[in-house]
């Protein structure tokens, strides 16, 4: 599984991250993160509002910092 | 409550509810004033810090120090009070608002209004610069017309409804509502030029080929929003404070350091290059409108005119270097000139015009 967050590097995209770390963990999870921060890049997943949160390639959020929980259910659903 | 407040409150209040037996017009009258003077122009704190720069500091306000420190405290006070509740009501409303939203509204509408609609969607969007490109993406990906993304970023960092009642607050509603105007049109007119250029070919083509997301976000309950606008408050203030202590330092310094002749010399009404050196000299500038409105509120107060004080802040505010580099990477050189080109001449334009007519607003 490859989760992305992306976002320019803010502090939100950063709570994002650790919010997903933390849900991967407690679901006992492995995944690749990766962090984009590249305008372009954000923009060819078609997001307009950051952070945002994919997995393997799905946008599933965007312009949110979800909490750890809500992650849990997107990681699992 | 402390009696001293109390007391001092007292004092505020009665005689301007003596004052006011003429009539229930008069009355009302008197209330708005009330209200304006002492809830957005913070009368109240004006005199508390007053009375601590004197009695507190044992400074003399009609000194140079004494003035300076009460003109540094009362604005500083006064713009975090603002920007805190400014920013929480202001979020709260843009929860509404998101680009997906505001995208699939703009893109059912066509010519001027589209641009007008585009030109006020951008009153209510992020502050951040760094949000705006995101933005430019997805609008012009999703075939939106130039000319209506433009109306939208020129509007986004000149006209939010924070710097309409920090206006209020510093100078006065008709200049509040007067600025907004002249905001909107500048955008509207931008980008009806813009898009009448035909400049699609300047937009680097990775910006053309994206997929249109449209992930519907969630229905927000009003818990989700009282979080979203308190984070928003912390993320804002976080990154705007200093900038306010700079704008106020500089502004108290312009206050009761510089001499009159020098600003008058320099930036007076006489002079014709006024308007377009206050641009000059704000363009490069990085700042937001709360770091900036008190060094206008300063100049203003230092005989320089009204429309040369507005057109720096505009120049602060809509052009800086970093949001122009970060164009630079979604579109090509001459579509950024025509860009620059046209919202300079703009404010330089709506300079001189407030400059002319400053009888009217002050």
């Amino acid at each position: 599984m490859i989760i992305k967050i992306l976002g320019p590097g803010c502090k939100k995209c950063s709570t994002l991250t650790e919010n997903t770390e933390k849900a991967l963990a407690s679901l006992g999870l492995t995944a690749e993160l990766i962090k984009v921060t590249d305008f372009a890049q954000i923009a060819a997943h078609g997001v307009m509002s950051t952070p945002a949160l994919a997995i393997d390639d799905k946008v599933v959020s965007v312009g949110k910092v979800l909490t750890t929980a809500e992650v849990e259910k997107m990681l699992q659903s | 409550m402390n009696p001293v407040l109390l007391r001092t409150m007292a004092k505020l209040i009665l005689p301007q509810l003596a004052s006011s037996k003429k009539g229930n017009q008069d009355l009302q009258m008197e209330v708005f004033k009330w209200l304006n003077d002492q809830v957005l122009r913070m009368d109240w704190l004006a005199w508390l810090v007053g009375r601590l720069v004197e009695d507190g500091f044992g400074m003399d306000m009609a000194g140079r120090t004494g003035a300076s420190v009460h003109f540094f405290i009362y604005d500083v006070i006064k713009i975090f009070i603002l920007l805190a509740v400014l920013i929480f009501s202001i979020s709260w409303v843009q929860s509404h608002f998101p680009p997906e939203r505001t995208r699939r509204i703009l893109g059912g509408m066509q010519g001027v209004s589209a641009k007008l609609a585009g030109a006020l969607l951008g009153t209510i969007t992020p502050f951040c610069s760094c949000s705006s490109i995101p933005i430019f993406i997805g609008f012009t990906s999703s075939g939106l017309p130039l000319g209506v993304t433009f109306a939208f970023l020129i509007s986004s960092p000149l006209v939010d409804l924070a710097s309409v009642i920090l206006l209020a607050s510093i100078f006065n509603w008709t200049i509040a509502i007067a600025y907004v105007l002249v905001g909107l049109v500048l955008a509207v007119i931008g980008g009806m030029l813009i898009g009448r250029a035909k400049m699609e070919a300047y937009v680097e083509s990775f910006v053309m080929h994206n997929p249109v997301l449209d992930t519907p976000q969630e229905e927000l309950s009003s818990r989700d929003r009282l979080q979203f606008s308190c984070a928003q408050v912390s993320d804002i203030f976080g990154r705007v404070w200093v900038y306010v202590l700079i704008g106020v330092g500089i502004g108290a310094a312009i206050h009761n350091w510089i001499p009159a002749e020098w600003t008058e010399s320099l930036l007076g009404q006489n002079n014709w290059w006024s308007v377009p050196l206050a641009t000059l000299i704000g363009v490069p500038m990085y700042a937001d409108i709360f770091g900036t409105l008190p060094i206008a509120e300063a100049l203003v107060d230092k005989g320089v005119g009204l429309g040369t004080a507005l057109a720096f802040m505009m120049a602060v505010t809509a052009l800086s270097l970093p949001s122009l580099i970060m164009l630079k990477k979604v579109v090509k050189a001459p579509l950024l000139a025509l860009f620059f080109g046209i919202v300079t001449f703009g404010i330089v334009l709506i300079g001189y015009l407030f400059n002319a007519y400053a009888d009217l607003f002050i």
